[in-house]
């Protein structure tokens, strides 16, 4: 299928919650935004529904499903990409994964940045997400990152720096649309989490009583 | 909808502790059950760690929807309705569930139930197959690793009352601790009924939580296992400092006698003091032989019918939460509003999220 005819459902939940419907052709033809980053799981059927309606298109018109695989918080970041992967699901498309600060490195060269751009997001705890694109070319190329940083250790501390708090599903969309038309890889199908989970190994049964 | 409303196909999605589970059911005949758990990766923590189980439900979604179609012989044309887990549970594990129910039910236009874990384990008796379904009113006893209630069951769908809970560990948290003092693997359930078998469950008079007659004023249903627990620990320090031997089969058989007892005098009182001879267990830890034989044993001499869904049906499965979607199907509930999230305490009362 050339992209012209591609028409799809992009879904980021790294930051707030976004979806968005973008066309091969005519690119983005709506975008839903909820901004709080707390309720992802409550709002994400309504946006998309409402990305749709917005873009008068029936889901059984959709060629695939982008999904943002972060990095973000987790119990965040999960909402969306497993909405994503049910969706497509449900109507037998295939699911692109696109790292999510590569939207927001898109939407910064589109809005006229250039050179090497550091992209910086919250990650809580007192740390940051953090990758490093050069925009010189059409499609802004990850040098490095995505990474886990306390914010006065990051890296190439060089790069002019974007404070990014929110994912636009419609430049993760273009994002996967150029992903495609120029035959690059999409990314990997594994939450980029960058994080272990925070527990620690069982060492036996802890004492009750006094010695 | 233009679907038969008296036999309604229906995929259940549940994701509320350790186990992704997919189950499509048409009415109450049930059509599969796909079940994907992630306990062995908890083993090695000495319990379920909830980002674990969140990361796990993300990675099994996909397989275990394919796995209950495929087990179903259907595709998603053949669903009617989608129900899903909006609480109680972990929070990060239900949204899980909750995201995928809500994407699926965008993309294929299906009308979208939420409903309640807890009423869902009463449910699964419906679509338990080869089996009269038991009738109500009822007392349930749900006993796993993250729950431990009572219920007075007037209406599935639109009645249940909660008569009491856990007031702190869960029945299946006081088997795993007591099994790492124990020194016994995770899950401790399997591993303590193991190691009971010849022991003597009087051998140790370990306490009841709650029994006593001042207790029974307040909490005349509710359970508490923390004190059971430091009970056992206590006892099997002091034998271990005196550098003596520790009886494990007398041990476990008398914790687990304990436990045993407590949960079934409780369900029983509550069948007499509503005048219900009916009691339906539930939960994983349900697949306790002792719980069982004693639960067995008492609920005849009570005159009480015991029912005990197959134990594939009793742990944490996607068939229950179809189960009860079709039933508010069937008895005219309208959808669920997409604006619902997971509600770790879901009160039973809330039977559907609307
Ligand atoms: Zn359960």
């Amino acid at each position: 299928m050339s992209d012209a005819n591609e028409l799809l459902l992009a879904i980021d939940t790294s930051a707030g919650t976004s979806v968005a419907v973008i066309d091969g052709a005519r690119g983005v033809l709506s975008e839903a935004n909820g901004f709080d980053t707390m309720k992802h799981a409550e709002v994400i059927g309504r946006l998309i529904e409402r990305a749709l309606a917005e873009a008068s298109v029936r889901p059984l018109e959709l060629t695939g499903v982008v999904a943002g695989m972060g990095p973000g918080p987790f119990t965040g970041l999960r909402v969306g990409i497993a909405a994503a992967h049910a969706f497509a699901l449900g109507l037998g498309v295939p699911v692109l994964a696109v790292v999510s600060h590569d939207a927001i490195a898109l939407a910064a060269q589109r809005g006229g940045r250039s050179g090497e751009l550091l992209v910086v997001s919250d990650a809580r705890r007192r740390e940051v997400y953090w990758s490093l694109f050069d925009l010189g070319a059409p499609l802004p190329v990850r040098l490095d990152g995505p990474g886990l940083a306390k914010p006065d250790a990051l890296p190439h501390s060089h790069a002019q720096t974007l404070d990014a708090a929110h994912v636009s599903a419609g430049a993760l969309g273009l994002v996967a649309l150029e992903l495609r038309r120029t035959g690059q890889a999409f990314a990997s199908d594994q939450a980029l989490y960058l994080r272990s989970p925070d527990v620690t190994l069982s060492t036996g049964a802890k004492r009750v009583t006094q010695r | 909808m233009t679907f038969d409303r008296a036999a309604p196909v229906v995929l259940g999605i549940e994701t509320s502790c350790d186990e992704t589970g997919i189950g499509i059911v048409r009415g109450t005949t049930l059509l599969a059950n796909a079940i994907a758990s992630s306990m062995d990766e908890h083993a090695r923590y000495g319990g379920v760690v909830p980002e674990i189980a969140a990361r796990a439900h993300l990675e099994a979604l996909t397989p275990t929807i394919h796995s209950a179609l495929t087990e179903a012989q259907l595709t998603f044309d053949d669903i009617d309705a989608i129900a899903v887990t909006s609480g109680p549970g972990l929070s990060g594990a239900l949204m899980v569930g909750v995201a995928a129910a809500k994407g699926l039910a965008v993309a294929t236009g299906k009308p979208l139930y939420a409903v309640n874990h807890l009423v869902g384990h009463v449910g699964v008796d419906l679509v338990t197959p080869d089996s009269e379904p038991l009738e109500y009113p009822t007392i349930a006893l749900l006993v796993s690793g993250g729950h431990t209630s009572l219920l007075f069951v007037r209406d599935l769908v639109s009645d249940v009352e909660l008569l009491g809970e856990t007031i702190d560990d869960a029945a299946g948290e006081a088997f795993d601790k007591v099994a790492r003092v124990l020194g016994l693997p995770y899950p401790g359930g399997p591993h303590i009924d193991r190691v009971a078998i010849g022991g003597n469950p009087k051998a140790i008079r370990f306490p009841r939580g709650l029994s006593q007659p001042k207790d029974m004023a307040a909490h005349r249903y509710d359970f508490s296992f923390s004190g059971l627990k430091t009970s056992v620990a206590r006892w099997v320090e002091a034998r271990t400092d005196r550098g003596e031997e520790i009886p494990v089969a007398d041990v476990a058989a008398s914790f687990r006698e304990a436990v045993a007892d407590v949960l079934v005098t409780k369900a029983l009182a509550a069948c007499a003091d509503r005048d219900v001879p009916r009691l339906l267990l539930g939960g994983g830890v349900v697949a306790n032989a002792r719980i069982r034989a004693l639960a067995e044993e008492r609920a005849a001499a009570a005159g009480v019918t015991l029912r005990i869904p197959p134990l594939a049906l009793c742990t944490d499965n996607g068939a229950m939460i179809a189960a009860l979607g079709a039933q508010l199907i069937m008895r005219g509930a309208a959808p669920s509003s997409l604006d619902f999230g997971a509600d770790s305490t879901l009160p039973v009362t809330e039977i559907q999220v609307v």
